[in-house]
């Protein structure tokens, strides 16, 4: 089953909440997108995130629940020492297996099991961060014809992580803080 | 994924359609994006080069079968894993059991056994384990073999110490296993109050009836229509006023048996079955 909405799949770790606070408030319903949230984090930060997103978007906010729907205009998040993957019946499911790149939630995880699910109608976007997690789902995105966009390095708090996608990858898009209307056209595309 | 053989969903359904004709277990019914990320993790893993050499080796060499189901299956688990989960066994299940003469518990899809052996300590410290029956069961026979053990890493100790703290443990955690080595040996009491058998819930049935069942991130494994499968086998096999414990990003919420359960007032992922 093809969404008839683009998935934007955004993956970060340390340091990448502030950037996607300042892209939240440019996500408005004009846009035939849904979001998928992967970050890095302590499962103890998990309400507050929540909270700090649902502040600064039109968008429904959801902590993903296993089998929840895959639907327009939310922003869901991955939940906290699960892997989050995109089911081709439009659901989502959670794992529990062995962490990948030290993480869990992993971004390649997600980013390679929806670029597998939906193909072109998937956009993923990399940010901050310290490992090279998100890197191989990028490239599984950009060949089954999504989109990629990683954070410019030199605003990114940790460039490592956006640096590494930059190195191996040619990437379609350098998300600036001066060219989100690029961004959403790119994305929407 | 760095192996280079990459299986197609009509491969993947080929291979699980000889699982049920060789070995009688039906894999259909598992989440298909996660169940397609453990196959070509073991692709990986086991080197192979070609789906029809993979294919062969499942077909024909029951040794093989064994490990792929140990490979799939996912058993990363942990004790007193979501701490105030515990704390709510202890302090709300618990006390409603007490009164029972006999207390059975079901721990379905158990894996290597870390939440058994929480449960067990549980009923110890209320005074319960000697009138408590734990079965076990997991698709697994190898990791039941881990339950019968009792017999944890000791790199985990600290953690689990730590996690048994914030359940509401008051004694040293250490007093419950002794180390040897690097492995923490569990009490032997606790091993004479468990029962271990495999099972499958995607085709056995219910064979006792109990007042507690828990399985915990076992569901997310499965689609929708065997999640409301096993939720029916677990409603078969609870009393009325049986508690039911789920993972923490798990529901019953849409399931078919839902109107029947009431979750505890404080949101934990537990719920009574009233009728």
């Amino acid at each position: 089953m093809q969404p008839d909405f683009k998935i934007v799949l955004i993956g970060g770790s340390a340091g990448s909440l502030s950037r996607v606070l300042r892209l939240l408030p440019h996500l408005t319903k004009k846009l035939n997108i849904t979001v998928v949230l992967i970050f890095h984090r302590k499962e103890d930060e998990d309400s507050v995130l929540h909270d700090v997103l649902a502040d600064k978007s039109g968008f429904a906010v959801k902590e993903v629940e296993d089998k929840d729907p895959i639907q327009r205009h939310h922003i869901y998040i991955a939940p906290a020492d699960y892997h989050l993957l995109l089911e081709k019946d439009l659901t989502f499911s959670l794992d529990m297996s062995e962490k990948i790149n030290f993480s869990r939630p992993s971004i390649d995880v997600t980013f390679e099991s929806a670029a597998d699910a939906f193909g072109k109608s998937v956009a993923g976007l990399l940010l901050s961060g310290a490992n090279a997690d998100g890197v191989t789902g990028l490239q599984l995105i950009q060949r089954r014809g999504g989109k990629i966009i990683v954070q410019d390095p030199r605003s990114a708090e940790v460039p490592y992580m956006p640096q590494q996608a930059i190195d191996k990858l040619t990437i379609d898009l350098m998300l600036t803080e001066f060219n989100t209307e690029e961004f959403l056209a790119l994305i929407t595309q | 994924m760095s192996a280079d053989l990459h299986l197609t969903d009509e491969q993947i359904e080929v291979i699980l359609s000889d699982l049920i004709e060789h070995y009688g277990y039906d894999f259909t019914n598992y989440s298909a994006a996660s169940l397609k990320r453990r196959i070509q993790r073991l692709l990986t893993l086991d080197k192979v080069v070609s789906f029809a050499e993979f294919r062969h080796r499942i077909q024909h060499d029951a040794e093989y079968f064994k490990r792929f189901v140990e490979q799939i299956t996912v058993n990363v688990t942990e004790m007193f894993r979501d701490a105030h989960f515990y704390r709510t066994l202890r302090e709300e299940v618990i006390p409603e059991l007490a009164t029972r003469p006999l207390i059975r518990i079901w721990h379905a899809g158990c894996s290597t056994g870390e939440e058994v052996y929480s449960m067990a300590i549980l009923l110890q410290e209320a005074n319960l384990l000697q009138k408590s029956l734990l079965y076990a069961t997991d698709i697994n026979p190898a990791v039941l073999e881990k339950v019968r053990l009792g017999m944890f890493p000791m790199s985990q100790m600290k953690q689990y110490s730590e996690n048994y703290i914030h359940s509401g443990g008051r004694h040293d955690f250490s007093k419950y296993y002794i180390a040897q080595y690097d492995t923490a040996k569990f009490d032997e009491s606790f091993k004479s109050r468990i029962i271990l058998a495999t099972h499958n819930l995607v085709s056995d049935n219910s064979f006792n009836e109990f007042q507690l069942i828990l399985c915990r991130n076992v569901m997310i494994y499965f689609d929708k229509a065997l999640q409301d499968r096993a939720l029916e086998l677990f409603d078969n096999s609870l009393e009325k006023l049986g508690f039911l414990a789920l993972g923490s990003k798990e529901t019953l919420k849409f399931s078919s048996v839902s109107a029947r359960y009431k979750q505890l007032e404080n949101k934990e992922k537990i719920w009574r079955k009233m009728s």
